[in-house]
């Protein structure tokens, strides 16, 4: 079968003169999208600052294409766009965008080269939000929403620890659902379900991401439970872009029983029988690759949580109105049980999970692990074997703390397909355009070094590992940006937003705006918009209001 | 201009012809250059690490990064070197007759770096940022050390027979120090575990040194009274500083 390309786009036909690639006996994907990774912004400048030790021996030099980059967990912008790319990516999602620092973020993703990009807007600890929800001011709440994305050329909501992380800002937390925060005296349930009835009001793209309440402690599982609960059941507006109410980002982080870390075990099974009968729902896994990585998120209490734990250095900050965030190295070390675990318990979800469309794989880059290590994680998931043998040089505990050795599933090409590529295309409602090869898609295409009719996955899973570190070809909108893993290109990388005001605020919430502009906020209402010219190359999507 | 000279160790020499290791890259800031360019090269080469004995004969005290990662073999400079000598250096043999610049045996794991001369601050300390410094090797010294030897070491053993300046085995947590001359001041500071051995007299003592007992320790087939201390209590460490001075 052949694949044309013409102007970008996936082509019925193509004229006898255009360009051939022989892909034959090779595997050949559309291209790869990471549906939340913490790749630009201010954070993961914290987490780059904070750890030169990261980049000391992991730097590339220039070539005539590319520039010099360095780091492993936390890689330098332009390694970032590079890395992606090798590995088939063609677009990546910066899942944590505080708002008063969207600029900054937007400047960053201006300069990761070759990858489509679109950041989530942090709106679960947004004051105005607590506040509409509160008193009940729906359609106040739904303008505000469609301004802040607007303001901060954001791609979709985004709730971090819901509550949890202003409730950080009194010192405190809230851990469970029903938790209220401090002051403003709503809890996480009520957020989650007042921003979903916005996110769906407003018929966004995609649907809410939502980062759970009290991620990473034993017996958190139960926090998870009640918040998939919440919206059972429930329907986006418009099911032609997509199926899901909410994604639930690294789920793995959100599946743990026990009480201690001492009597820590696998929840996953609960939470991937829940997904099985939620179809409404998704996930994104968030692997643990075991590996020496960065943790970096707006879930404040947490990593000071996960400080006291490990002790090494911690970065803390508090955005004003907005959000909270942290950051703590960590390593994920397989002597330690937790962690072999924790590495168990991800891939248990997405073995578990029925439908690879509504699991993803990604390891919350770089929380659970850095985005490099995709092709190992493909590699365990395609061969039992493979997991088996990783097991066993785990901590003696781990075994009985866990499924994985009795789950014999193993996923093909297509599987793997689904969680990297379409799944994560439709659950950010670009599915018509992105994650498949048919006409009038881009023409993101992925053309991998092994032949699945000679090599077997299962048994070979080195092999399926170096066969995805670096693509034959990696082709983004037409262009031809890697061949053999040596970027040939400069891309034309496109940063994807959304704007939902349908050209119109209103009056009553920018007044609102206004005064927590004057009261409250460090910089004044007019310096706080993103302008136009810091999105590089913007593909605006305007949904229609239902 | 100084000279980054990461690639001199007998692990990159071995196996390479004369005019291989002549061609070897030797980086001046971003300018690629051959070793060969700047060193006149002459001797015989093996293909086994562990029968390459380099020897630079003469002072190079603006070549930085000799014998980085180091696994085997010897390596000996007549004279001075620069900054990062022995840096991550696993094992074999380093010996500098003259004095080391800064950060001479960084984030070292094993082997033997003897420095004759004095060496510089952060002998045998970590690199900017990691909590895991020295891991393992010795580090000898034959004259005084500068500030912040042994920094965030966790295992090795570092020896200096002049003296050492501030903070000697600052966050230490394992490992051994000894200094067999004067220690400036704040010896082990934040230090949570490992041992210091302060022969001589300490300037400026941290408070959160508390002292244990009286005893005795034997050094080089020397016999020590000395006084135990545990510290630092300010981090909750449980290091141990043997002081003999008075």
């Amino acid at each position: 079968m052949d694949i044309a390309i013409s102007d970008g786009k996936i082509a019925g036909e193509v004229s006898s003169a255009a360009k051939v690639i022989d892909a034959s006996g090779k595997v050949v994907m559309a291209g790869g999208i990471d549906i939340h990774a913490h790749v630009a912004g201010p954070k993961v400048n914290v987490g780059r600052i904070m750890r030169p030790e990261d980049k000391l021996f992991h730097t590339s030099r220039r070539s005539n294409m590319t520039r010099s980059g360095g780091g492993f967990s936390v890689p330098s912008v332009f390694e970032t766009g590079y890395v992606y790319s090798k590995m088939g990516y063609t677009q990546v999602n910066e899942a944590a965008m505080p708002p008063l620092l969207a600029r900054h973020t937007h400047e960053e993703i201006q300069d990761t080269p070759l990858v489509d990009q679109s950041a989530y807007t942090l709106l679960g600890n947004n004051w105005l939000v607590m506040e509409y929800i509160k008193r009940g001011e729906k359609d106040k709440l739904n303008a505000f929403v469609a301004w802040m994305l607007q303001a901060t050329k954001g791609y979709c909501v985004k709730l971090v620890n819901p509550g949890g992380s202003e409730a950080w800002g009194w010192g405190m937390n809230c851990v469970n659902v029903s938790d209220p925060v401090p002051y403003f005296d709503v809890t996480p349930s009520e957020i989650i379900a007042g921003l979903a009835e916005a996110n769906e009001a407003l018929n966004l793209p995609t649907s809410i991401h939502l980062h759970c309440n009290n991620l990473g402690h034993p017996g958190n599982y139960e926090t998870t439970i009640e918040s998939i609960k919440l919206l059972e059941g429930k329907l986006p507006k418009s099911r032609e872009a997509r199926d899901q109410i909410i994604n639930f980002a690294h789920m793995q982080f959100h599946s743990y029983g026990g009480t201690t870390w001492k009597d820590f075990e696998s929840e996953s099974e609960k939470i991937a029988d829940r997904i099985n009968k939620n179809k409404n729902m998704t996930v994104d896994v968030g692997f643990v690759t075991l590996d020496e990585t960065t943790t970096m998120t707006a879930d404040g209490p947490m990593e000071f949580y996960l400080h006291n734990t490990n002790h090494l250095k911690w970065a803390n900050s508090d955005i004003e109105l907005e959000t909270a965030a942290g950051v703590v190295p960590y390593v994920y070390s397989p002597k330690i049980h937790v962690c072999g675990i924790q590495w168990a318990i991800g891939l248990e979800l997405a073995l578990m999970i029925d439908d690879p469309m509504q699991a993803f794989i990604t390891t919350d880059h770089p929380n659970a692990g850095p985005f490099r290590r995709y092709p190992r994680i493909i590699s365990w998931l395609m061969s039992h074997q493979a997991r088996l043998d990783r097991l066993e040089t785990l901590h003696k505990w781990v075994p009985d703390r866990v499924r994985i050795a009795g789950i014999s599933r193993v996923f093909d090409f297509y599987d793997v397909a689904k969680m990297t590529r379409a799944g994560p295309a439709r659950a950010l409602g670009l599915g018509e355009m992105k994650g498949h090869l048919g006409v009038g898609a881009d023409a993101d295409v992925a053309i991998f070094d092994y032949n699945p009719k000679t090599m077997d996955p299962t048994t070979d899973p080195a092999g399926i590992e170096k066969a995805f570190q670096k693509t034959a070809y990696t082709i983004k909108g037409g262009d031809i940006v890697v061949i053999d893993g040596e970027v040939v290109s400069k891309g034309n990388k496109r940063t994807i937003w959304v704007d939902a005001t349908n050209g119109l605020t209103d009056p009553a919430v920018m007044q609102d705006i206004d005064k927590k502009f004057l009261r409250f906020y460090s910089v004044t209402m007019n310096n706080y918009p993103v302008q136009d010219s810091y999105v590089h190359n913007g593909l605006t999507i305007k949904p229609e209001a239902v | 201009m100084y000279l980054d000279a990461d690639n001199v160790t007998p692990d990159h020499f071995a196996g390479k012809t004369l005019d291989e290791v002549r061609a070897v890259e030797i980086f001046e800031g971003k300018r690629t250059y051959a070793l060969g360019d700047y060193f006149d090269v002459s001797g015989e080469t093996d293909p086994d690490p562990n029968e390459i004995g380099i020897v630079i004969d003469g002072s190079v005290p603006k070549v930085k990064y000799i014998g980085m990662k180091m696994s085997a073999g010897r390596l000996l400079v007549k004279g001075s070197v620069g900054m990062y000598v022995g840096g991550w250096m696993r094992g074999g043999r380093l010996r500098v007759n003259g004095d080391a610049d800064a950060y001479a045996g960084i984030g070292m794991e094993g082997g033997e770096l003897v420095v004759d001369g004095n060496a510089g601050d952060y002998l045998g300390a970590n690199y900017r940022g990691d909590w895991r410094g020295m891991k393992g090797g010795k580090i000898i010294v034959g004259g005084n050390a500068g500030s912040d030897i042994g920094e965030f070491m966790i295992a090795g053993e570092i020896v200096v027979k002049g003296n050492a300046d501030l903070q000697a085995g600052i966050h230490a947590n394992g490992g051994k120090i000894v200094i067999e001359g004067d220690a400036e001041s704040r010896v082990g500071a934040q230090m949570t575990k490992g041992e210091i051995v302060v022969l001589g007299n300490i300037g400026y003592w941290l408070p959160g040194f508390i002292y244990q007992k009286d005893d005795q320790i034997e050094y080089g087939g020397t016999q020590y009274a000395v006084k135990v201390y545990k510290g630092d209590r300010g981090e909750g460490g449980k290091g141990i500083l043997y002081y003999a001075g008075a």
